[in-house]
């Protein structure tokens, strides 16, 4: 109730100087909580004052140092995105300070640093910008109005007399000015200000917001001198590595050879732990060693068990034709008019079933935690996390220390990709608290890239039945997609929700082309392995299902699938104006196949895509060279409404499709006997710079809904690429990777 | 045993079989070398020695004798290594910026080798992995490299 009035004072209509006197009293602790419930704020507004602004506690975020550094709190987590640098804009804009000024940091959990229009604390979804970006700026402009009430006081000049230059109070009449730096520490002690009362720039005075203005991480990041968790060290440190359980819901049933193992070199102590076998010692190397050491005798979990159990023949290619196969009529996800009747009146109806395959997140980093119970009882955790609330309390419910005791660490993340949610199974800091208890000393655990690949949750797999009704014309008039599938949210739960999973089937759903009857459904399938959220979600895979069918639908139609999607979104501005832009992006329109100047057999193909509030349009050219796929230019056209930073963006599209082409050229986590056959990069090749094509990026600010910028890219570049595939090949390619395909012949 | 990091010399004691990678981040609280996969598949603990590109995570520091090894922390006192890392900083190149040591020192060792690389060369020698897809912005700043070091010019 205490912190309900608190923020409550913080961020109502109160009168100033009653709200000055909170701020002063605040730094005496409880006495500033008895003050403020002595005032009697009425418990029902103070909430709805504290979920309406968020993100006012200047102090919270924001230090400024004496030589005029800006000190910035990120509400979100940094992780390559750029979101530390779009902060820096957004908050400097307001505050008048340089990005360049800033150093920014992964701020720690709690209410304070909720700032998100949604009430949430994550980093992911491509939500940080789009959700961030009013609370982040009011920010901004609170703590320069901070200095400039400073500054009056200074200079004893009314405030409305004053301006600001970057990192200055200005003070025209007299000539005078002074930096942020030397007013900070008065600016930072006066009381926040009405948020109601502050005035944001208009767009047309931004200096920063909408610039490419460099990173901040740049220079840290091309000398080796981030910390990732990976990399922390604390006094007294352990290293600890383990063997896992071949199979999820295994146990250890004995070590063979304990003992020995405990007397290799620099070997501290070995350790049984739920599903794994660990081994703490002085260097991690050791550690590691000891613990691919170890004989383990597994036992198969009891009937009982709450997990989820992998069992022993599972295997992805059984599993994918058993999605293939699997009928039924599926729960309606999205539907318009009447599909079956839709169906009934075609002209021509084409049936065909498309797949995906399960993939691995591979960041680049592995998982690690570091663990460190102080004397004073608190527990530090270095943990790699897009949600620190959510990880403090995940911690408090295993510890049963409350979250005023548990300290969370947030370092940079080396590689986000959905990787860093909360997946109870996927994340060693269980593990390295238990190793930091056990031994009574910090311990940091990393896993070996084989525990990684053993232990990561996947994206989904999916296999999607669809119907589409041609009218006499060729055009495309009734369409039913049916998924065979688990979606990321049901896996992590386990079970089904009330409602169907969005993440299942989001670009199956959401398509914008006119299409009068149409039908999306989930038929809801269980699978064994944990699931996870991988970069664009069920985007990453569904769009590739439904745009490489409609070229299917075009092809029997006899439609130039340019002029299809044309057609099918002549009533939409939007994205009649997105796909133009990529053609023209490309030279204009040209379908192949053609003959290169190189000499090679080409042609081009086109996805698109709506994820995360976000619309983007992609052209891929392709070859074959000794059978399989090369790609030479991609061009893409992003509409997220309105962008902070193009460079940034421009990074984030060539990001995306990298990673887009490496799912559809390569990847493929494959299960034999329930393990996952590679166990690092050389069984699961990822995309290497010599695969990279050229990549051509066109910004498309059309001024609607911000949307998101990380995942949205990335789900237009699979269809692209196998819709050129099949102009090329004259064969109708219906599952990913391509490498699964023999184009030889 | 003594090795030789950066010009200065360290007498460490472990294990010859023991990979130099784990020297440099558990002996020597080097962390900028950085560990991906332990099998000369990702790049990311690439070091110099005697000014080839070497993967670490795979280097016995039992046969290293008195070579002279390079990491990251050191690559700004390199005079091709202080122009790789400006121009990564000028081509905005690392997102997660795990990987990047590794291709910093990558690049390193290319334009010691060959100072006008050709795109050729950049794709056959640039094999390091990154996750995040900044290859373009590899590719484009090692390219304005080779034409800021000589007159050629290796552009497409």
């Amino acid at each position: 109730m205490r912190n309900a009035s608190f923020d409550a004072m913080a961020m109502s209509d109160v009168p100033v100087n009653l709200s000055r006197r909170r701020f002063m009293l605040s730094s005496a602790g409880i006495a500033a909580g008895a003050f403020v419930l002595g005032l009697g704020v009425p418990q029902r507004s103070a909430r709805a004052e504290a979920t309406k602004l968020r993100g006012t506690k200047v102090p919270a975020f924001l230090e400024i140092r004496p030589d005029s550094m800006v000190r910035l709190q990120s509400p979100f987590v940094e992780g390559g995105q750029g979101t530390f640098t779009a902060m820096a804009q957004i908050v400097g804009e307001e505050l008048d300070a340089d990005p360049a000024t800033f150093v920014v940091e992964n701020a720690p959990p709690g209410d304070a640093y909720v700032v998100m229009d949604n009430g949430m604390r994550i980093t992911g979804g491509s939500m940080s910008i789009r959700n961030g970006y009013s609370a982040m700026r009011r920010l901004g402009a609170l703590a320069r109005e901070m200095l400039l009430q400073a500054a009056a006081r200074q200079f004893n000049v009314p405030v409305e007399e004053l301006t600001t230059q970057p990192g200055r109070v200005v003070h025209a009449a007299s000539g005078r000015s002074v930096a942020y730096g030397d007013l900070a520490h008065e600016a930072m002690s006066l009381p926040v200000p009405n948020p109601a009362n502050v005035k944001l720039k208009e767009p047309e005075e931004f200096r920063w917001i909408g610039a490419p203005v460099p990173r901040v991480d740049v220079h840290d990041k091309s000398t080796g001198k981030v910390v990732y968790t990976v990399d922390v060290s604390v006094e007294g440190m352990l290293h600890a590595a383990v063997q896992h359980a071949p199979r999820l819901g295994m146990t250890i049933q004995g070590v063979r050879n304990e003992d020995q193992v405990r007397a290799m070199k620099g070997v501290h102590s070995t350790h049984r732990l739920p599903g794994a076998f660990a081994v703490v010692a002085e260097r991690w190397w050791d550690a590691k060693r000891a613990a691919e050491a170890a004989l383990i005798d597994w036992q198969e979990p009891g009937p009982d068990t709450t997990m989820r159990v992998m069992p022993a023949d599972f295997s992805t290619e059984a599993f994918r034709k058993e999605l293939a196969d699997a009928h039924g009529p599926g729960e309606d996800a999205e539907t318009r008019g009447d599909v079956v009747r839709g169906l009934k009146n075609a002209h021509t109806v084409v049936e065909a079933t498309y797949a995906s395959q399960y993939v691995n997140h591979a960041q680049l980093e592995p998982p690690s935690a570091l663990a460190r119970f102080n004397p004073d009882g608190a527990l530090e955790v270095w943990v790699p996390n897009q949600a620190p609330d959510m990880f403090r309390a995940d911690i408090a419910k295993r510890t049963g220390l409350p979250v005023e005791k548990i300290i969370i660490h947030s370092q940079m993340l080396g590689g986000f990709f959905g990787r860093h949610f909360l997946y109870e199974t996927a994340s060693p800091y269980p593990q390295a608290i238990t190793l930091a208890k056990e031994t009574g000393r910090p311990v940091k655990l990393i896993w070996s890239r084989e525990e990684e690949f053993l232990r990561d949750t996947l994206r989904p797999m999916a296999a999607v039945r669809f119907r589409g009704g041609l009218d006499r014309n060729g055009i495309p008039v009734a369409l039913e997609a049916v998924s065979a599938t688990e979606g990321p949210t049901e896996g992590l739960n386990n079970k089904r929700g009330d409602r169907l999973d969005d993440s299942a089937l989001e670009g199956l759903t959401g398509k914008s082309y006119d299409i009068p009857d149409r039908r999306i459904a989930q038929h809801f399938v269980k699978s064994p392995v944990m699931l996870g959220y991988w970069r664009s979600v069920g985007n990453s895979m569904n769009d590739f299902l439904y745009e490489t069918f409609l070229d299917e639908l075009a092809d029997k139609g006899h439609q130039d699938p340019y002029e299809l999607r044309l057609h099918l979104l002549r009533d939409n501005r939007r994205l009649t104006t997105l796909l133009k832009s990529v053609a023209d992006l490309s030279g204009g329109w040209k379908r192949g196949p053609f003959t290169a100047a190189d000499g090679s057999r080409r042609a081009r193909g086109i996805g698109m895509a709506s994820p995360f509030g976000s619309e983007a349009a992609a052209i891929a050219e392709v070859s074959l060279e000794n059978g399989r796929v090369r790609v030479h230019e991609v061009w893409e056209a992003i509409d997220p409404g309105k962008v902070v930073n193009p460079a940034i963006v421009e990074a984030q599209v060539n990001g995306a499709i990298a990673l887009g082409l490496s799912q559809v050229l390569l990847e493929e986590t494959v299960y034999e006997n329930g393990m996952p056959r590679a166990r690092n990069y050389d069984g699961y090749p990822i995309l290497a710079l010599n695969q990279m094509p050229r990549v051509h990026v066109k910004i498309i600010e059309s001024g609607e809904k911000m949307g998101g910028v990380g995942e949205p890219p990335l789900p237009a570049i699979p269809p692209a690429v196998v819709n050129a595939v099949s102009t090329l090949t004259g064969r109708r390619i219906r599952s990913m990777p391509l490498s699964r395909h023999d184009f030889a012949s | 045993m003594e090795l030789t990091i950066n010009g200065v010399q360290h007498h460490i004691d472990v294990e010859p079989d023991t990979p130099l990678l784990w020297v440099l981040r558990d002996d020597l609280k080097m962390t900028g070398t950085k560990y991906g996969c332990g099998l000369a598949q990702c790049g990311a603990c690439t070091v110099l020695i005697n000014g080839n590109a070497a993967r670490s995570c795979v280097t016995p520091v039992g046969e290293l004798g008195s070579a002279a090894i390079t990491t990251i922390e050191a690559i700004e006192q390199d005079e091709i290594g202080q122009r790789v890392v400006a121009a990564w900083i000028r081509h905005q190149v690392p997102q997660c910026g795990y990987c990047q040591s590794g291709q910093v020192m990558a690049a390193t060792s290319l334009l010691k080798q060959t100072p006008h690389p050709t795109d050729d060369d950049i794709r056959a020698v640039m094999v390091n992995l990154c996750r995040c897809g900044t290859y373009n912005a590899i590719s484009a700043a090692i390219h304005d490299l080779a034409g800021d070091v000589g007159q050629e010019g290796a552009k497409k």
